[in-house]
C-alpha cells in the first residue's frame, strides 16, 4: 500500500506542468485517462479478470514477467550444480481507463489479488496522454 | 563374450573331418538368434538416436539443443562409414593381440559367406562359432562403435566446433574405439586372452568413452561463465524420453551381447532391468537424504549409471548380485557427478566420466567378484569360464587399467592433433551467441 501511495504521488507531481502543455496543446485533459499497471501473482489472474468485469472495464493487456521483491527466490539443483533463482514468474496487467474509474479498479485488484503473504506484488497507477483505437480511429475514452 | 562357444569352435572342424556322418551337425544359421540380433542391433542404434540425442538435448541450455542432437546423428552416420571402411576389420580381424588387420577393409569378403553361419577368429584356437551371419554380427557391433563416441560428446556439449568432432570422432573410432574392441573382443585380443571379462562393454564402451570424455573436458576447458551463469537444464523432460529410451533399448545391448536367443540373453536380461532400478533408487534416496529433494535428473542419472555398471557383468552375474552392483553404482556415481566433479573443478558438462566412466569401472570390477561360473560355463570348464575371485578381480583391473591409459592417452593426443588442423573451440563470442545459431544456422523457439 505504502509503495502505491508512493508511486501515486510521485506520478502527479511529475505531471503536473505535462497537464498544463497538454492542455495547450490539444484543449483537452490528459488526466482523464489512467494506465493501471499492476504485477500479481500468476494464479490470482483469473480473479482479478473476474472483479474487473463487473467494473466496466472493457479490456486489459497481459504479460507473463519476471522480477524480484521481497519473496525469496527458490534454488534449483542439478547433480550438485546449485542456481539460486531470484528472479520469480509474475504476471503483468495493464489497463486503461477513464480517470473516474481508476480508484475503484486499484481497490478491486487489491481486493482480488490478496493473499497477504510477500510476493503480492504492486499497483503503479499513470497518467496517459493519448489513446486510439486503430480500427475507427476514435481517440482517448472514446476509445477504451 | 563369446568364450561359450570356443571349444565346440575347436571339436567342430574335427568331427567334421573324420565323421561326415554328422555333417548335419555343423554350425547352421540359427533363424531365431538371428532374429534376435537383427531386433537388438535395432535397439542398440535406438540407444543413441534418439535416445541419446534427447537425453544429452534435455540437459543442455536451449541455444545448444540442436547442435547436441546433430553430434549424436552426425556421429551415426560417420561411424557406419568409417566402421565399414576400416573400423570392423580392425577390430574383428584376426590380426595380432593388438589390433585386427585389413582382411575386412571395405567388409571385403562379406559377400562370399552371405547366407553362412559366421565363425569370429576363424583358423585361431579361441574361435568362436555363431548362429548369425556376419553381416548381422557387422551391424550389432556397429551400433556399439557408434554410441561410444557419442557418450563422448557429453563431456563437451557446448563449446566444441563441428569442424573440429568431424575430425576427432573419425580418429578416435579407428584408433581408440577398434583397437580396444579387439583386445577385448577378438578371440585373438590380449585382454580378452588373459581372461578379463566384458559381457557388453563396460571397458570397450564406458570406461573408455568416461576416461575419453573427462581428457576432452580437461583439455577443452570450462564452458564459458561455468560456476557463475546458470547452466541449468532447459527441459528435462526430454532427458527423461531420452533416458528411458536408453534403459528400453540397453537390453539389445546387453542380452543382445550373447549373440543368440538364450539362457544368458534372458539372465542379462533379468539383471539388466534389477541392476537399472536398484541403481535409479539408491540415487535417489542418496540425494534424497544429502540434498534435501529427490530430483527427476537425479532418477534418470541413477538409472543410466545403473544400466553402464551392469553392462560388462550382464551374462556373468545373477539376479542378487545384479541389485549390489546396482545400487552400488547409484550412490558412487552420485558422489562423482555432484561432489567429485565440483570438488576436482573439471567441466564434465553432461558427466560422461562421472556416471560412464565411473559406472563402468564398478561394473568391470564387480563382475570379478561376482561372476558365476555356470554362465560361462563349456565343455572344457564345467565349472564355468570366469569365476568370481581374487584372480578374476586382477584380470578385471587390469582390463580397466589398460583401457584408461591406452583411451586417455590416445584421445589427448588425437584432440591436440585436431586443435592444429582445425581448432577445437568456438570463440568466446560464438559461444555466448550458441551452437545452434552459430554452427548451424538455426534455433527452437
Amino acid at each position: 500500500m505504502r509503495a502505491i501511495a508512493i508511486a501515486l504521488a510521485h506520478i502527479s507531481h511529475t505531471s503536473l506542468s505535462e497537464r498544463v502543455l497538454r492542455t495547450t496543446a490539444t484543449g483537452e485533459h490528459a488526466r482523464d485517462m489512467k494506465l493501471i499497471m499492476a504485477i500479481i501473482k500468476p494464479f490470482k489472474l483469473d480473479d482479478v479478470r473476474e472483479a474487473l468485469t463487473p467494473l466496466g472495464v472493457q479490456g486489459l493487456t497481459v504479460s507473463e514477467v519476471k522480477g524480484f521483491g521481497r519473496q525469496k527466490g527458490q534454488t534449483e539443483i542439478y547433480r550438485g550444480a546449485e542456481y539460486h533463482v531470484n528472479f520469480l514468474p509474475k504476471v503483468k496487467i495493464e489497463v486503461v481507463v477513464g480517470a473516474d474509474l481508476a480508484d475503484a479498479v486499484v481497490e478491486a485488484i487489491i481486493k482480488s489479488a490478496h493473499t497477504g503473504k510477500i510476493g503480492d506484488g504492486k499497483i503503479f497507477v499513470i497518467d496517459i496522454e493519448r489513446a486510439v483505437r486503430i480500427r475507427t480511429g476514435e481517440a482517448d475514452n472514446a476509445a477504451l | 563374450m563369446f568364450r561359450t562357444l570356443r571349444a565346440l569352435a575347436m571339436a567342430a572342424p574335427a568331427l567334421l573331418l573324420s565323421l561326415p556322418a554328422f555333417a548335419e551337425d555343423a554350425p547352421k544359421i540359427d533363424t531365431g538368434d538371428t532374429a534376435w540380433m537383427l531386433t537388438s542391433t535395432a535397439l542398440v542404434l535406438m540407444m543413441t538416436i534418439p535416445g541419446l540425442a534427447l537425453f544429452y538435448a534435455g540437459m543442455v541450455r536451449k541455444k545448444t539443443v540442436l547442435a547436441t542432437m546433430m553430434q549424436s546423428f552426425t556421429i551415426t552416420c560417420l561411424v557406419t562409414v568409417v566402421w565399414m571402411v576400416a573400423g570392423y576389420s580392425l577390430a574383428f580381424t584376426n590380426g595380432s593381440a593388438y589390433i585386427g588387420d585389413l582382411s575386412r577393409f571395405f567388409l571385403n569378403g562379406l559377400g562370399a559367406d552371405w547366407d553362412k553361419p559366421f565363425t569370429l577368429g576363424a583358423g585361431t584356437e579361441g574361435a568362436v562359432v555363431n548362429t548369425i551371419p556376419e553381416t548381422v554380427f557387422m551391424m550389432f557391433q556397429m551400433t556399439f562403435a557408434i554410441i561410444t563416441p557419442a557418450l563422448i560428446t557429453g563431456a563437451f556439449a557446448d563449446r566444441m566446433k563441428f569442424s573440429a568432432m568431424v575430425v576427432f570422432i573419425v580418429l578416435w573410432s579407428l584408433i581408440v574405439y577398434s583397437p580396444i574392441a579387439h583386445w577385448v573382443w577378438a578371440p585373438t585380443g590380449w585382454l580378452g586372452a588373459l581372461g578379463a571379462a566384458d559381457f557388453a562393454g563396460g571397458t570397450v564402451v564406458h570406461i573408455n568413452a568416461g576416461i575419453a570424455g573427462l581428457v576432452c573436458a580437461l583439455v577443452l576447458g570450462k564452458r564459458l561463465g561455468y560456476g557463475h551463469d546458470n547452466m541449468a537444464p532447459h527441459n528435462l523432460s526430454l532427458a527423461v524420453i531420452g533416458a528411458s529410451l536408453l534403459w528400453v533399448g540397453w537390453f539389445g545391448f546387453n542380452a543382445g551381447s550373447a549373440v543368440g536367443a538364450n539362457g544368458r540373453a534372458g539372465m542379462a536380461m533379468a539383471v539388466t532391468q534389477i541392476a537399472t532400478a536398484g541403481a535409479a533408487l539408491a540415487w535417489t534416496f542418496a540425494e534424497w537424504a544429502t540434498k534435501g529433494k529427490p530430483s527427476v535428473l537425479g532418477a534418470i542419472s541413477g538409472a543410466v549409471a545403473g544400466l553402464v555398471a551392469i553392462t560388462p557383468a550382464s551374462g556373468f552375474v545373477l539376479p542378487g548380485p545384479g541389485l549390489i552392483i546396482g545400487i552400488v553404482a547409484g550412490v558412487v556415481c552420485f558422489w562423482s557427478a555432484t561432489s567429485l566433479k565440483h570438488m576436482l573443478g573439471y567441466d564434465d558438462s553432461l558427466d560422461a566420466f562421472g556416471v560412464h566412466g565411473v559406472g563402468g569401472i564398478i561394473g568391470a570390477l564387480l563382475t570379478g567378484v561376482f561372476a558365476y561360473g555356470p554362465l560361462s560355463a563349456d565343455k572344457d570348464h564345467p565349472a564355468g569360464v570366469f569365476i568370481g575371485g581374487m584372480a578374476q578381480l586382477s584380470h578385471q583391473a587390469v582390463a580397466v587399467l589398460a583401457t584408461l591409459v591406452w583411451s586417455g592417452v590416445l584421445t589427448f593426443i588425437i584432440l591436440k592433433v585436431v586443435d592444429v588442423i582445425v581448432g577445437l573451440r568456438v570463440t568466446e563470442e560464438e559461444e555466448r551467441e550458441g551452437l545452434d545459431v552459430v554452427l548451424h544456422g538455426e534455433r527452437i523457439n
